[in-house]
């Protein structure tokens, strides 16, 4: 049970685990808004961002190997980096014994660093803050309550749906399923069918859960742990089933397109 | 002066859109504080009965009283209220992202106070011995652990009836006697849904079989179970090895 964790969350404690979620995220909002609105040539500015990033993560109790770890997620967008030197036109600059675009090159130096300061910011929040929180934050920073609650319901649900496909993937691989060619795919575009099915069903379960507890269309505010929250803005109803319905179908689709990958490891 | 019933069911009939009829004109009376298991098979119209319960499903014939209070559109948020469904699968009871949070949406619902809520929160997961686990996920609980906190999302309403869906599948034996210890010590009357004939005899004092959109038994449990032609035709029997006496065991309330 359990075995997949969705959670980023680093053990802390630290100053940063302690801020507000709401100061959190308006926080790295508006510091990845300013850093991509940098112009590339502002080489200084951009240099300085990317030291508050290691300072904070450093204080946020990342140690540099998770921060690695973690860098894989952005390796596409780093590599694009790398190539645009060697492929940009215009104007030639030698770079020792090779000759690269300079047009190219302060492309890919823009691209590194604000994939990075954005990266950086992000594990900053999400090492920082339990989900619940975030979520909690979304709502103090006046996000539209549908928005927060098929939030909440995808992390609810994310991790049961994985197990899910998980465990499809593993009955057509005990029986002796092992893609290897595109039309060998049937069975998975199957399989992502009925994880939807599946999935969608399930939202028509937790609807009538919510229902059976007095659940009127009007997400309430519940107060734990949070006595400040602001009185509760209402949904309507029927925007509130879509949500439910829809929010845990949609994830189911999304985990499913990602089964062919699975299969690259249990299947292999 | 015998009060009047937790819940009463007077010929409830229902179809469903495709014309399948679930429910066959249903009666049935719980009276406060008593414990009912629902023994039927699989399609029997169990679960179907149990959603009509607070109103999930609407009423398309008979009548069903909550405490004397009717239930139909005008009451729903008080039935509600007076009905704690559990349903069977802990994963689409627990739909919040913490555990805290969960056992609050209804006490929320009700309109209660920040201070109120924390405290309805407190009491429920106080009573299935669960407090340490308010800021947890549910998603990373076990099967019995999720079954008390499911629980504990309707007692936080504060119930006068409690309805559960099979709520010993998926449990290991451990969870299944820890769920007995619990479900004994509440206050509400309970109508158990099971095919789990061991459990409801261990449970509940009366026992009732649902065959075919109809109640064909009513009696004490171990009466029940201990027909074993009764059982047989309504598919269902004891476990491998084991005997009833026809003489009811002293019930436990």
């Amino acid at each position: 049970m359990g075995a997949q964790h969705v959670s980023l969350l680093l053990d802390g404690p630290s100053r940063i685990h302690r801020a507000l979620p709401e100061v959190k995220l308006a926080a790295a909002l508006v510091f990845v808004i300013g850093a991509s609105l940098t112009p590339r040539r502002a080489v200084g500015p951009l240099l300085a961002d990317l030291c508050v990033v290691a300072v904070m993560l450093h204080v946020a109790t990342y140690r540099p190997r998770q921060v690695i770890a973690r860098l894989t997620v952005v390796l596409p967008f780093i590599g694009l980096g790398l190539l645009m030197p060697f492929i940009g036109g215009g104007e030639q600059v030698e770079v020792g014994p090779i000759s690269v675009s300079s047009h190219g090159l302060w492309a890919g130096w823009n691209t590194i660093a604000k994939t990075l300061i954005g990266f950086g910011a992000s594990l900053v929040v999400a090492g920082t803050t339990p989900i619940p929180d975030l979520v909690r934050g979304l709502g103090q920073l006046k996000v539209p309550p549908v928005i927060v609650a098929i939030i909440s319901l995808m992390f609810r649900y994310l991790g049961i749906l994985i197990e899910e496909m998980g465990r499809m993937t593993l009955a057509m691989t005990a029986r002796g399923y092992r893609p290897r060619w595109l039309w060998q795919a049937k069975p998975v575009a199957s399989a992502t069918g009925a994880l939807f099915v599946r999935s969608y069903e399930r939202g028509e379960r937790v609807h009538a859960a919510m229902v059976a507890r007095g659940f009127d269309g009007t997400m309430p505010t519940v107060a734990t742990g949070a006595p400040d929250m602001p009185a509760s803005q209402s949904m309507r109803s029927e925007r509130v089933v879509g949500a439910v319905i829809a929010s845990i179908s949609i994830l189911g689709a999304v985990i499913g397109a990602f089964g062919v990958a699975s299969f690259r490891h249990t299947g292999g | 002066m015998e009060a009047q019933p937790a819940i009463e069911l007077e010929g409830v009939s229902f179809s469903y859109p495709d014309g399948r009829k679930v429910l066959k004109g249903l009666s049935l009376a719980v009276s406060a504080g008593e414990r009912v298991a629902i023994l039927g098979p699989n399609g029997a119209g169990k679960t179907t009965l149990a959603l009509h319960l607070n109103g999930i499903l609407q009423l398309q014939q008979g009548r069903i009283t909550v405490g004397g209070l009717e239930v139909n559109g005008a009451n729903m948020a008080e039935v509600r209220r007076r009905v704690g469904l559990v349903f069977q699968n802990p994963d689409d009871q627990l739909f919040m992202p913490t555990v805290g949070q969960d056992v609050g949406f209804g006490p929320a619902n009700l309109g209660l106070t920040a201070a109120e809520q924390a405290q309805r929160v407190g009491d429920a997961l106080d009573k299935v011995n669960a407090a340490d686990f308010v800021d947890r996920t549910p998603h990373h609980l076990s099967t019995g652990e999720k079954r008390r906190i499911s629980v504990a999302t309707v007692l936080s309403m504060r119930p006068k009836v409690l309805v559960l869906d099979e709520p010993t599948s998926g449990l290991d034996p451990l969870g299944k006697r820890e769920l007995v210890e619990l479900l004994q010590t509440l206050e509400p009357a309970q109508l158990v849904i099971t095919h789990d004939l061991p459990f409801a005899l261990e449970l509940c004092s009366r026992s009732v079989i649902m065959s075919g959109g109809k109640l064909v038994a009513d009696g004490p449990t171990a009466n029940i179970l201990a027909d074993r032609d009764l059982l047989s035709r309504h598919r269902l029997e004891l476990p491998f090895g084991f005997e009833i006496n026809s003489r009811p065991l002293d019930p436990p309330c």
